[in-house]
């Protein structure tokens, strides 16, 4: 006997085109012209933001720094689309998410200045962590968490084409498919991870389709469409009490993976001019102004106040005076005799005096 | 040839590779793009994509299967690209690397050199600063090396890619191109279990490794101090005799490392000088070290990291003792 013995296929969905005309059929139906222009203006605000964030680098005033330059639609849309109960686990690159959620501008920034500070509570949203996908499994257990405290929240992690390799990648999928948490897993593949090719970091097809093998839905959506991100996000999220869902959202990294990296090593310009003709925020200015719901003066004015706010914030974040007790409090509930030992011998022999000279 | 401990390492992978076509390597972005501090630059060209692997993100299956390429009569040289990340393969490296020949009684050895950039003071992210090597030194079955010196890097890195055993290679980011050295063009070995003494000295011993390497040498021409100075460049096996003879020449004994202090390397030299050597010491054995807590994020490294005033003082310490 020879019988088929799994099925399946992974959609593509494109809302939005290049020219940013829509797909009625697929237009969400909680969607809007002015929920639209709000995420256009964060989008707008995140790339704003992150030409600062590397323009300080640049100047010695942050350390090494992941832009998201060309990601914009991925994480807006994305994050448009939970609700405030919703919590998201990020990578390093979601600068665009926390913006969205509300975190504070200054505490990116001191971030990015070198300094870990108190996240605050009411973003939802867990720390940047760098370890390349050993975030995933965190998330799982969160949203294990959330079912068992009968909560209405779901739990959104973020996680690159290059962190669909790690173990913890699919280790995390298969325990989501097994207790069927309320857990969506946005894959944001921008093609590379540092110098290695998408193709070169899976044979499979899609990424998507990592989701079959633990028995959970996927789907494939185009990153640069910040409609068809939303939407697939928001229907993830509305059925996430039935399980999990993985969104495979297509992207590119339009700039460098870090500011300690030089792209024009390993790949060619010509990928990353077709890629810039595909820009996320082009496709959603084209569609309002012809609309007639947006046109350059607003563009102008609109980028000089958040220009003023993230000044403010930079302003903030320089004058942050750190506490060097501070690591040595914050290691346990408690100061153990022999770390307070530590923290005495640096402070009575002037230890931080040459300020590490 | 003038060379920083980048192009020595560089070179010795080269000739290495040349003089032994079992030898391949394999990790994230050490070939197009040469590895994120170019330690593998230039080899792709030269050795073409069979011995100088791309892989996918993952390093407990860049272990692994560097395992099963040693198992099966290769010698890999994997690269993990920063040793806060060698964790996710931690496993692999101390079940299996550490304890194959011991599990076989030999019949298997594992031939292999794992590389990784370790320790701090390069203001960079989290995980980006660990110096991990008491952890692979405590398990036993794994060789632990720290070069401080373009010389013995080329020369540990030529020697472990001889030997038959797990070589777990460390190399300390903040002397990636601190200086340069003339060192010989051909190859030639450094002796792995051996310590170099680096300055000779009557007054006190001071032990260290790394990144404190050259910290240490400064603070001891400045201080006018007769000091002598060992680099231990292999952590694991320990070279105890070169450390004892010192300790009771001098009698004083001064211990300098990056990691943390509890549960260290300083720890374990220390105890060895202890055990051996007690009645023949002047003054207690002192420990400089970072403190006894997570390497902190960029901002708070310089209150972490020890320092020259730091290291001053402990010799002032066991000299007034
Ligand atoms: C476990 C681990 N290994 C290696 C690294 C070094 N590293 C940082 S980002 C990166 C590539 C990540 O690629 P991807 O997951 O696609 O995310 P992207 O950088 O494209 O956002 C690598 C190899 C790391 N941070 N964590
Ligand atoms: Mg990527």
């Amino acid at each position: 006997m020879e019988q088929r013995a799994f099925e399946g296929e992974i959609e593509y969905i494109q809302v939005m085109d290049e020219t940013g005309n829509v797909d009625q059929s697929l237009f969400p139906k909680d969607l809007d012209d002015q929920k639209i222009l709000e995420m256009y203006k964060y989008m707008l605000f995140a790339r704003a933001n992150d030409a600062k964030t590397l323009s300080l680098q640049r100047q010695g005033r942050a350390v090494t720094y992941a832009p998201l330059l060309g990601e914009e639609a991925t994480q807006i849309g994305s994050a448009y689309a939970m609700r405030k109960q919703d919590i998201f686990v990020p990578n390093f690159r979601q600068h665009g998410v926390f913006l969205m959620r509300g975190l504070p501008l200054e505490w990116m920034y001191l971030y990015w200045r070198g300094y870990e500070e108190q996240l605050p509570k009411d973003v939802n949203g867990e720390a940047i962590i760098v370890p390349v996908a050993t975030q995933m499994p965190h998330a799982v257990g969160m949203a294990y968490a959330q079912t068992y405290k009968k909560k209405d929240a779901v739990v959104i992690v973020y996680v690159g084409d290059g962190g669909t390799s790690e173990g913890d990648f699919y280790e995390a999928l298969n325990f989501a498919g097994v207790w069927k948490v309320p857990l969506v897993v946005i894959i944001e593949n921008n093609q590379w991870a540092i110098s290695l090719p998408r193709g070169k970091q899976s044979a499979a097809k899609t990424l998507a389709q990592k989701a079959f093998a633990a028995g959970i839905g996927g789907v494939q959506v185009d990153g640069n469409d910040v409609i068809a991100v939303y939407k697939a996000t928001k229907d993830a999220i509305d059925k996430a009490k039935t399980g999990p869902t993985v969104v495979e959202c297509v992207t590119y990294r339009l700039g460098m993976h870090t500011t300690a990296d030089d792209p024009t090593k390993y790949r060619p310009d010509a990928e990353v001019e077709i890629w810039e003709r595909r820009d996320p925020l082009a496709r959603v200015k084209a569609y309002l102004v012809r609309k007639g719901l947006w046109n350059d003066q607003m563009e102008k004015e609109t980028s000089e106040q958040q220009s003023k706010e993230i000044d403010d914030a930079v302003e903030r974040a320089e004058q942050f005076k750190e506490d060097p007790r501070s690591i040595f409090t914050n290691v346990y509930s408690f100061v153990p005799q022999t770390l307070q030992d530590e923290l005495d011998d640096a402070e009575k022999n002037n230890f931080w005096q040459e300020g590490g000279k | 040839m003038q060379a920083n401990m980048v192009t020595a390492i560089n070179n010795a992978l080269e000739l290495g590779m040349r003089s032994d076509e079992n030898i391949v390597l394999l990790g994230e972005d050490i070939g197009k793009d040469g590895g994120v501090f170019r330690v593998t630059e230039g080899l792709l060209d030269k050795f073409g994509e069979q011995r100088v692997m791309d892989t996918p993100l993952a390093e407990s299956g860049i272990l692994g299967a560097s395992v099963g390429m040693a198992l099966a009569g290769l010698h890999p040289v994997p690269e993990i690209q920063f040793a806060g990340f060698m964790f996710l393969g931690f496993g692999q490296l101390v079940n299996h690397a550490a304890r194959y020949r011991s599990r076989t009684r030999s019949s298997f050895p594992v031939p292999m050199v794992v590389r990784t950039p370790v320790s701090g003071g390069i203001r960079t992210l989290e995980h980006h600063s660990e110096s991990p090597e008491a952890y692979y030194s405590h398990m036993g079955g794994l060789i632990v090396v720290e070069p401080s010196t373009p010389y013995d890097a080329k020369g540990l890195m030529l020697r472990a890619m001889k030997m038959n055993d797990p070589v777990v290679f460390l190399e300390p980011t903040k002397l990636y191109r601190l200086f340069k050295q003339d060192i010989p063009e051909d190859a030639y070995e450094v002796e792995i279990g051996k310590a170099d003494i680096t300055r000779k000295g009557e007054a006190l011993t001071v032990i260290s490794y790394g990144t404190m390497m050259p910290i240490v040498k400064d603070v001891v021409a400045k201080k006018g101090v007769d000091a002598e100075i060992i680099d231990l460049r292999t952590i694991n096996p320990l070279d105890e005799k070169t450390i004892l003879e010192s300790a009771k020449k001098t009698g004083r004994v001064v211990i300098v490392h990056e990691a943390s202090l509890s549960f260290g390397v300083g720890a374990e030299v220390a105890a060895r000088i202890a055990e051996k050597a007690i009645f023949e010491l002047d003054a207690p054995i002192v420990r400089v070290a970072s403190p006894s807590l997570p390497y902190p994020f960029p901002g708070y490294e310089k209150y972490y990291l020890p320092n020259a005033m730091k290291i001053s003082q402990a010799i002032d310490r066991v000299m007034e003792a």
